[in-house]
């Protein structure tokens, strides 16, 4: 009888033959070919891991920089007594708890407080670990801590969804993770290129409606109007320019919605009507810097402001019109763009063109520029 | 804290640094001795020559990728521009920001005309062109 080993008989099973480094390569083959079949799953969430842990570690190195950067520019311009270190650790923990929902009526006047109980804590903060700095100064520091405190909370999510994934071994928590991983580091470099912008008191992309304004404001008075915002009376086209925009060049946006409405009931809701300029969100294969044109209230954030604007023109009748400046989330809080500053004098000939086709002659209407004014004057 | 969490990225990186020069090392050490076994053992040599030249081009692309996503977090600051103005003779330059600047700041006054000059934009340019995909 003669006797076959498996190691004669399995190779010429799977086809090898021959010599028996092929035997070997074909044993090889079939071995990960049954690994395949059973751990495939496994490893696939293993590759996913260690793509998310590679971004993780990005996120971490982005989050130290940008505590690293506040830090130090907060000793630079603030002069402080004592290290900043820890209350900046203590500011990049802050949250907000927005009001409840479950009996929506009144709800934006609450988040409205909130938000400015918000505001005026944190800056008293930055007054308090930057005790040299000017008003100016205060509002770029905030927008910087704002900006760090946006990275720390960024890698802190991802964090834990990867730690929870790994823990529970779910390649569901894994898979979701490392699908929006490319939008949430898209968004987390952006946070990262803001933060030189801020400290150092750069124009910003979001500053495209300001630039505007600024332009059409400047070398005329301006006056302050609440919340954090000036106005200036332009003639433009034989019309009355009422022209709002936050108050230069600190780091600010304003209460436009405010500002809006205290300037219409200036005016006793006599407004031709109002114009809004801002910064769009421009989809891809859209050209940063392109200008287009609509109706509604051009003005992203929690809603407080768009919703105020929204009701004093329902109240007084006033048609509302928006020009957009398009720009992705990078540029718009990343140093502005030759494209989108240049595109500032494009916006000025549409909102002509609107207050000429819209508005008639010895009308006034209001022109709002929505958006961070860092670094514009007025 | 931040610099025991940084030197916690950096040493992850040195581990992995050492993973790959001792395969760098075996796979040369493969290759030597496949040189010296080439009369002898031609079969063996070319199975040590197939797992040298393995080892060394994954320890290289490793090595490549690690550096690669080194270079890939760091945070460049973009070139950012102060365009200056003369708004009676036109006059015209350009120099790099300085902190403080701001868009319609009064500078000192003007070279040509000796009036004051402003700042009359600042922006950042990019180089790199944006990609179409054809469509």
């Amino acid at each position: 009888m003669v006797m076959f080993t498996a190691m004669e008989v399995l190779p010429n099973l799977f086809g090898g033959g021959g010599d028996s480094i092929s035997s070997i390569l074909s044993m090889v083959f079939y071995v990960i070919f049954i690994v395949f079949v059973f751990y495939g799953q496994r490893i696939q969430m293993y590759v996913m891991i260690r793509e998310v842990e590679g971004s993780l570690y990005k996120l971490k190195y982005i989050k130290e920089e940008g505590r690293k950067i506040a830090i130090e520019t907060i000793k630079e311009i603030g002069k402080p007594q004592t290290d900043p270190s820890a209350r900046v650790d203590r500011y990049l923990e802050y949250f907000t708890i927005s009001p409840q929902s479950m009996d929506p009526a009144g709800i934006v006047y609450k988040l409205d407080h909130i938000l400015d109980v918000r505001d005026t804590r944190l800056k008293d903060e930055v007054k308090l670990m930057a005790p040299a700095s000017d008003e100016v100064q205060i509002n770029n520091l905030e927008n910087t801590l704002e900006a760090a405190m946006a990275l720390n909370y960024i890698y802190k999510v991802v964090r834990h969804y990867y730690i929870q994934g790994k823990k529970t071994l779910s390649l569901y928590i894994i898979m979701q993770l490392q699908m929006i991983l490319p939008l949430v580091m898209k968004e987390a470099e952006a946070y990262a290129s803001a933060l030189k912008a801020f400290a150092d008191g750069q124009p910003i992309g979001d500053g495209a409606g300001p630039l505007v304004a600024a332009k059409l404001m400047h070398g005329y008075e301006t006056r302050k109007v609440p919340k954090d915002c000036v106005v200036a009376s332009v003639p433009i086209e034989g019309r009355t320019a009422l022209i709002i925009k936050a108050e230069g060049p600190g780091g600010n946006v304003g209460k436009p919605g405010e500002a809006v409405q205290a300037v219409i009931n200036e005016n006793k809701g006599k407004i031709a009507s109002v114009i809004m300029i801002d910064a769009g969100l421009k989809l891809e294969g859209e050209t940063v810097g392109e200008v287009a044109e609509g109706i509604g209230a051009a003005i992203g954030g929690p809603g407080v402001d768009q919703f105020k604007i929204e009701e004093s023109v329902v109240k007084h009748k006033i048609p509302l019109n928006a020009v957009i400046v398009k720009e992705d989330i990078g540029d718009a809080v990343s140093p502005m763009r030759k494209e989108i500053a240049d595109s500032a004098d494009k916006v000025i000939e549409r909102v002509k063109n609107v207050i000429l086709e819209r508005t008639k002659e010895g009308d006034t209407l209001i022109i709002v520029g929505v958006g961070n004014t860092i670094g514009i004057g007025q | 804290m931040s610099e025991n969490s940084s030197s916690a990225t950096t040493k992850i990186s040195t581990y992995l640094m050492m993973i790959v020069l001792i395969v760098m090392a075996l796979s040369i050490v493969a290759l030597v001795s496949a040189v010296y076994l080439y009369e002898s053992d031609f079969q063996f040599a070319v199975v040590l020559l197939a797992m040298g030249l393995l080892a060394m081009g994954l320890s290289v692309y490793v090595l490549l990728q690690s550096r690669k996503r080194m270079a890939s977090m760091k945070i460049e600051a973009p070139k950012v521009m102060t365009t200056i103005e003369c708004k009676k003779c036109g006059f015209k330059s350009v120099r790099e920001f300085q902190r403080g600047d701001f868009i319609f700041k009064d500078l000192d006054p003007c070279q040509k005309c000796n009036d004051k000059m402003i700042i009359t934009a600042i922006y950042k340019e990019v180089k790199e062109k944006e990609k179409t995909y054809g469509v």
